[in-house]
């Protein structure tokens, strides 16, 4: 009868604290007392974990035994620990050897017949586990692939308590089943965790080259993507907004490793991980009905906080359409993490943080009846109706969107006539990614990978462009056309004009093209 | 008489054996009052000693050492006071009062014994 320790990781928001976890197979009445600040699902542990022992054919210790989860302070939820409370009893009942469950994490749900369970948020847990200096970390078998992507730790995985057990009695530790690591070339960057067909054009897929007539709305899609600035499109239904949205993404690069990781562990945590791609490597794509709540958008909900909408965009593109259509609440919620690209959700239990740095598509019906607008048959919206939709977007909102586009309904003749200029996602992909690499030269030595990431000051001071292309700015400024946050996220545009031009540095041509996008009258 | 009474009582039988080799000296048996039952009232150098004695004749139903629970355990404690106090002249108190749990499980016609001391 002894005390065993083992270890185990705790999740707040996307984060992953180490947690000890003890038992203590002792004298007294006979029975099981778990401590440890836990939640209901976790104090159900006692249950599962009792079953997955005895349908593993081991005896369960006719004794007193407590379990500790320490630190006590941090409080612990859901069924994750399930596993590493089985093999510290284990340990503790001398069924495996003490020794060799001390430094190992152990991570998984078990079922009741003894088998692992997939966890949610494996990728965030081996991280911290990581960061804690393990070695060696056991997952289930269904999440190994994600786990093994994180380098220089060992994952071991499993499919059964009684497997696990049987490696933890052998003495050759060689034998151990090692998950498939995914292959890395020289810069360390994983090679193999996506399907090829991830960078090659399938079939099905949105692709920019099914747009057709909207020429001016095309090429503000390619400025969007190539500075990650924030996009409004009004105008009539059935003129392509949701078209050109949802092909946003297929002109943005892929993520470097480090935001695929992040990206990853924020899908991971959200249980939206497609199980045959553990690395997320495409920037996502997320588009909330006009329904959802403020939790849903920004994150929470009862018991463990969840990422809402604006964290699972995160490093891609969040689409409200209909925009008009979300309570304000909803739409004047985003204001942070669009300057922040953080957001903290506080509640009773505590606040996390979670990432948030997305580009905003905002997209509208100039009013509420959104009849196709034809000469034939006009809208019969008073001017007041129409004035009351629109104003449903607060002005600070709009004052984060830097380009502001409307669409109109194109003639047959326009169709036609813009078929000849119409470019598949990939070539206007290549012009983004050169534009992206001159800022990223650019911008090597600060935190910044992109236009819109830069801040207002270093604006001001080593990218201010010369005072004849400051012209423009400066009068819309004066007049109170501009504010000053306008005037900031304007240069940045222009910036990203220039680097798509290939020039060092906005010319007039430029501030005045951004200039023009940013107050929504290029046209 | 049931076979689960049997059972019990051949149990009790095999506890006394026990506990009397180990050198406890027994002072009563299955004593009753409206409270409940002491199976054993042992005592051992200066200690009163109230023992449960439970039988099992498998594991199907969970072992018979875990059956004992905290409630039963807090309650042969109090049963005991009570059966000094009714049963012991002022003059021949015990220093302590001490419960403790003997189980025992039937395998295969034989039985295996479980003696835990100072549950409580």
């Amino acid at each position: 009868m002894t005390v065993a320790r083992t270890r185990c990781v705790a999740l707040v928001g996307v984060t992953g604290h180490p947690i000890d976890v003890e038992a203590d197979v002792g004298s007294g009445v006979a029975g099981t007392h778990l401590i440890g600040m836990l939640d209901t699902a976790l104090s159900e542990a006692r249950d599962r974990v009792r079953s997955a022992v005895v349908n593993s054919r081991h005896s369960w210790p006719d004794a007193r035994i407590t379990i500790s989860l320490f630190p006590a302070s941090l409080p612990k939820r859901g069924s994750m620990f399930d596993l590493a409370i089985a093999v510290a009893l284990l340990a503790a009942a001398g069924v495996v050897p003490v020794a060799r469950v001390a430094d190992p994490f152990f991570l998984g749900e078990l079922g009741l017949d003894g088998s692992l369970r997939p966890l949610r948020g494996v990728l965030p847990a081996v991280l911290a586990a990581a960061a804690a200096g393990a070695r060696t970390v056991v997952v289930p078998v269904r999440n190994a692939a994600e786990a093994a992507l994180v380098p220089d730790v060992t994952v071991v995985p499993f499919s059964t308590l009684g497997q696990l057990i049987g490696w933890l009695r052998d003495d050759d530790q060689t034998c151990a089943p090692v998950a498939e690591t995914p292959t890395r070339n020289g810069t360390g960057e994983i090679t193999r965790a996506w399907p090829s067909s991830a960078t090659e054009p399938r079939a099905g897929v949105p692709d920019l080259g099914d747009v057709a007539g909207q020429p001016f709305a095309r090429r503000a899609l390619e400025v969007c993507a190539a500075g990650g600035h924030n996009l409004w499109m009004l105008g009539p239904p059935g003129t392509g907004k949701t078209m050109l949205a949802e092909r946003l993404p297929t002109l943005l690069p892929h993520l470097e490793h480090e935001q695929a990781l992040e990206v990853t562990a924020i899908h991971s945590v959200a249980g939206t991980l497609p199980e045959d791609r553990p690395l997320l490597v495409r920037p996502p794509f997320v588009a909330p009905h006009h329904t959802a709540t403020v939790a849903a958008v920004i994150g929470g909900g009862s018991g463990a906080i969840r990422p809402g909408a604006v964290s699972l965009a995160h490093r891609g593109v969040l689409f409200l359409d209909e925009a008009p259509e979300y309570p304000a609440t909803v739409l004047d919620s985003l204001r942070q993490p669009l300057e922040s690209g953080t957001v903290t959700v506080s509640r009773a239990m505590g606040s996390v943080t979670f990432p948030a740095r997305f580009m905003l598509v905002l997209a509208a019906n100039q009013c509420p009846c959104a009849r196709p607008a034809g000469p034939a048959d006009p809208c019969r919206c008073t001017p007041m109706a129409r004035r009351r939709y629109l104003a449903r977007l607060s002005g600070p909102l709009l004052d984060r969107v830097d380009v502001k586009i409307a669409l109109y309904r194109s003639s047959r003749r326009e169709l036609l006539a813009d078929r000849r200029f119409i470019e598949p996602s990939r070539v206007v992909a290549e012009r983004v990614l050169a534009a992206r690499e001159q800022a990223a030269k650019r911008f090597s030595g600060t935190p910044w990978r992109c236009n819109a990431e830069v801040s207002a000051q270093a604006l001001h001071t080593d990218y201010r462009p010369a005072a004849k292309a400051m012209t423009p700015l400066l009068r819309c400024l004066d007049s109170g056309e501009l504010s000053a946050r306008g005037l900031d996220r304007t240069l940045r545009v222009a910036w990203t004009l220039a680097d798509l031009a290939g020039k060092s540095a906005p010319e007039v041509t430029e501030t005045n093209a951004a200039l023009g996008l940013w107050l929504g009258e290029a046209r | 008489m049931a076979t689960k009474d049997d059972l019990g009582r051949h149990g009790e039988q095999l506890a006394v054996a026990y506990l009397q080799a180990r050198g406890m000296r027994v002072l009563d048996r299955n004593w009753r009052c409206s409270d409940g039952e002491i199976d054993v009232v042992a005592r051992e150098d200066h200690t009163l000693v109230a023992v449960e004695v439970k039988t099992r004749s498998g594991r199907t139903h969970g072992t018979a050492f875990e059956a004992v629970t905290e409630e039963k355990v807090t309650r042969l404690r109090r049963l005991a006071a009570r059966w000094q106090d009714e049963r012991c002249p002022l003059t021949e108190r015990f220093d302590a009062i001490r419960v403790d749990v003997v189980a025992l499980e039937r395998f295969a016609g034989t039985f295996t014994i479980r003696h835990e001391r100072g549950m409580c």
